[in-house]
């Protein structure tokens, strides 16, 4: 842990400061996207966000995942969202009109999930708090290329699940279409 | 101190150098392109301002500061502001990790090509936010085809470079340079005369990822034959129809830096990078510039290339765009994936 | 535990990516401020504030809902995109084991591309009808 530390101070402290601005940018894009009035205003706060969440990748050295967070949620799931959103051109008057019963037992579950997730953080970390946060941020999982890191499990350890995910494609696929088409 | 040295001020300077090679590239390919369309269309073009027209961009630059900015009062304004600021930034970033020389990169990143796709995937929100937030038919026609066809070519895109990945086996973009032009490996041998080394390109490698590249890579900056975005005759000038002086500025920078984006992208994955088979060590201690100059020439070329195109083939419609991009590209692109699997499988290159 | 110098040192890697960023975001404010200062002012009328048209004055809101197709191009690129990403680890390492490797990616591809078949076959992405 030390020489771990070390290297961070000799990085400038750095480290931390980049693991601290990304989560700040990361979650301030998140509170702003939930109370943007304007769904698109939102759509871009979301994308900000995710461009945070991947710098948070970055300084755990998770570089591949990092750029598929930009890459695929940022670059084409909120394309997506954001074509949704133009194609049902909601106007206010629409959103007031729409009844949402199901608000609160929505709020409901969403802050039964967040307490857990909170709880199962504080379980799993607590010792580690006792650490230097900075001693948290960097335990690399593969020295080297962080693309390698990656395939060497998912297409040996993780054949099967990597081979289910195409057929999870195939469906959604298949999904898409017979949704949007009027005749199939 | 080393860290404010070797990740500030090495960076700084590097950056310092790209930044303005890349934008001398602009201003000449802004003047290159109304040259060589009016060579092609047997007229003069811009020949007042300089020698031979070449200070033309510097006056349209100072032209466009002094227009008028108008943000018309039905758009909606924060968006209307900040969309040609969100096509024109991806372009520029995704500079960062091409190598112009041996030492002449501002990141060699182990993700390399990804970071450069991640990066250019968000160029689409400028586009498509900014025909939106114009609130104008046009514009919004224009964002929305725009925005289908650059998410629809990702996929060749993307699709088209992997048997390049399967040969360099990194995606660091200087390990791709490196292995091209050193002589070519046939069933275990290795070829080291000119010609050996001359088919080592990746161009000469992967022919088909590399036409696949060039159409998508034309489809990526709405170049003709894909520039649907403005088609003139239907949408005006499509999203940015509303936009003027250094809003309008930013996008056509936008468009012209991509071209140099796509351009040195292509460069570095198959015309072998800032190498000449040797010619790259001239110079001594000043080979940065040899190398600089040879991965100019090589892009230039290839930019020529892209005006050459745009002022020779007619636009596709709509139907024919989308039946090239799904129906034709990306089987294409999947077959010369396993193609080259199972070539490298043959001759063990 | 031992310190991984390499390792650490490519985070720092990522600080030029940075300063990039801040270059390409103050060359856009640096323009977009500028030109507000530099411009021409002159007073507007309902004619310049209205929406291009081509010169006729401009009927109905702008936003109108638009072609449910272009929404399933959008979903088709993130799945197919995803088959891409794939593809990028499998390309770096397919040296190690080629065999193998090849099999893999052969039943991958040939389940995706039964939903490519499906897409076309369905004309999903066929736009000169209807």
């Amino acid at each position: 842990m030390e020489p771990i530390f070390h290297d961070l101070l000799a990085a400038g402290g750095g480290h931390a400061v980049a693991f601290y601005a990304c989560s700040a940018v990361t979650i301030a894009a998140a509170i702003l996207m939930v109370m943007k009035k304007n769904p698109v205003a939102s759509v871009m706060w979301l994308v900000l966000s995710f461009i945070g969440l991947a710098g948070i990748y970055v300084t755990l050295q998770s570089y591949f995942i990092a750029v598929i967070q930009v890459l695929v949620y940022a670059g084409a799931i909120m394309v997506l969202f954001l074509f949704v959103i133009m194609l049902l051109n909601l106007r206010r008057e629409d959103i007031a009109k729409m009844e949402l019963p199901k608000v609160p037992f929505a709020g409901v579950i969403a802050a039964i999930l967040f307490f857990v997730s909170v709880f199962l953080v504080i379980k799993a970390s607590t010792p580690a708090f006792e650490k230097p946060v900075d001693a948290l941020l960097g335990e690399p999982a593969l020295a080297g290329d962080s693309v390698r890191a990656i395939g060497i499990p998912l297409f040996s350890q993780w054949l099967l699940p990597f081979e289910i995910t195409s057929v999870l494609l195939l469906a959604a696929i298949v999904g898409a279409v017979a949704l949007t088409k009027k005749k199939l | 101190m080393d860290f404010w040295i070797d990740d500030i001020g090495w960076p700084f300077i590097k950056i310092f150098i790209i930044a303005n090679v890349a934008l001398m590239m602009v201003a000449l390919l802004v003047w290159a392109e109304r040259r060589v369309a009016a060579l092609i269309q047997d007229r003069l073009g811009p020949n007042r301002v300089g020698p031979l027209g070449l200070l033309q961009p510097v006056a349209d630059v100072i032209k466009l500061f002094l227009k008028e900015d108008l943000t018309p009062g039905h758009v909606n304004r924060p968006f209307f502001i900040i969309a040609p600021a969100l096509t024109m930034m991806p372009a520029i970033i995704s500079l960062a990790v091409i190598p112009f020389g041996a030492s002449l990169i501002i990141a060699d990143l182990d993700i390399g090509i990804l970071f450069i796709f991640a990066i250019s995937s968000l160029a689409v929100y400028g586009i498509t936010i900014g025909g939106w937030a114009s609130n104008s038919k046009y514009s919004l026609l224009g964002g929305i085809r725009s925005t289908a066809q650059m998410i629809s070519y990702e996929i060749c895109l993307g699709l088209s470079v992997i048997g390049v990945f399967m040969l360099s086996k990194s995606l660091r973009l200087q390990d791709v340079v490196l292995m091209q032009g050193d002589g070519i490996w046939l069933f275990g041998e290795h070829y080291t005369g000119i010609m050996g080394k001359i088919l080592d390109w990746n161009i000469f490698k992967q022919p088909i990822g590399f036409i696949l590249f060039m159409i998508a890579g034309f489809a990526e900056t709405n170049r003709t034959p894909f520039d649907l975005a403005e088609a003139e005759q239907e949408l005006a000038a499509g999203f940015h129809t509303e936009f003027s002086s250094m809003k309008f500025a930013l996008y056509f920078l936008g468009e012209y830096a991509a071209m140099i984006s796509i351009g040195a992208i292509t460069v570095t994955l198959y015309l072998g990078g800032w190498t000449f088979f040797g010619l790259e060590n001239l110079g001594g201690s000043f080979s940065w510039l040899t190398q600089i100059l040879i991965f100019a020439v090589k892009l230039l070329a290839l930019q020529f290339f892209f005006i050459w195109v745009r002022w020779t083939i007619p636009r596709f419609r709509y139907d024919q765009l989308m039946r090239l991009g799904w129906q034709v590209l990306l089987p294409i692109g999947l077959a010369n994936i396993l193609l080259t699997g199972v070539l490298k499988l043959i001759f063990k290159v | 535990m031992t310190p991984c110098p390499a390792v650490i040192a490519t985070v720092s890697e990522y600080v030029p990516v940075l300063v990039m960023l801040i270059f390409a975001v103050s060359f856009a404010g640096f323009s977009l401020v500028v030109s507000v200062l530099l411009g021409k002012k002159a007073p507007t009328n309902p004619v310049k504030d209205a929406a291009y048209e081509c010169g006729m004055p401009p009927i109905s809101d702008a936003h109108q809902r638009f072609s449910v197709k272009f929404y399933l191009v959008a979903i088709l690129f993130v799945l197919f995109d995803i088959e891409v990403v794939f593809l990028y680890p499998w390309a770096v390492q397919f040296q190690a084991m080629p065999a193998f490797l090849f099999a893999e990616m052969l039943v991958f591809i040939g389940i995706l591309f039964l939903g490519w078949w499906y897409v076309i076959r369905k004309g999903a992405v066929d736009w000169s009808t209807e």
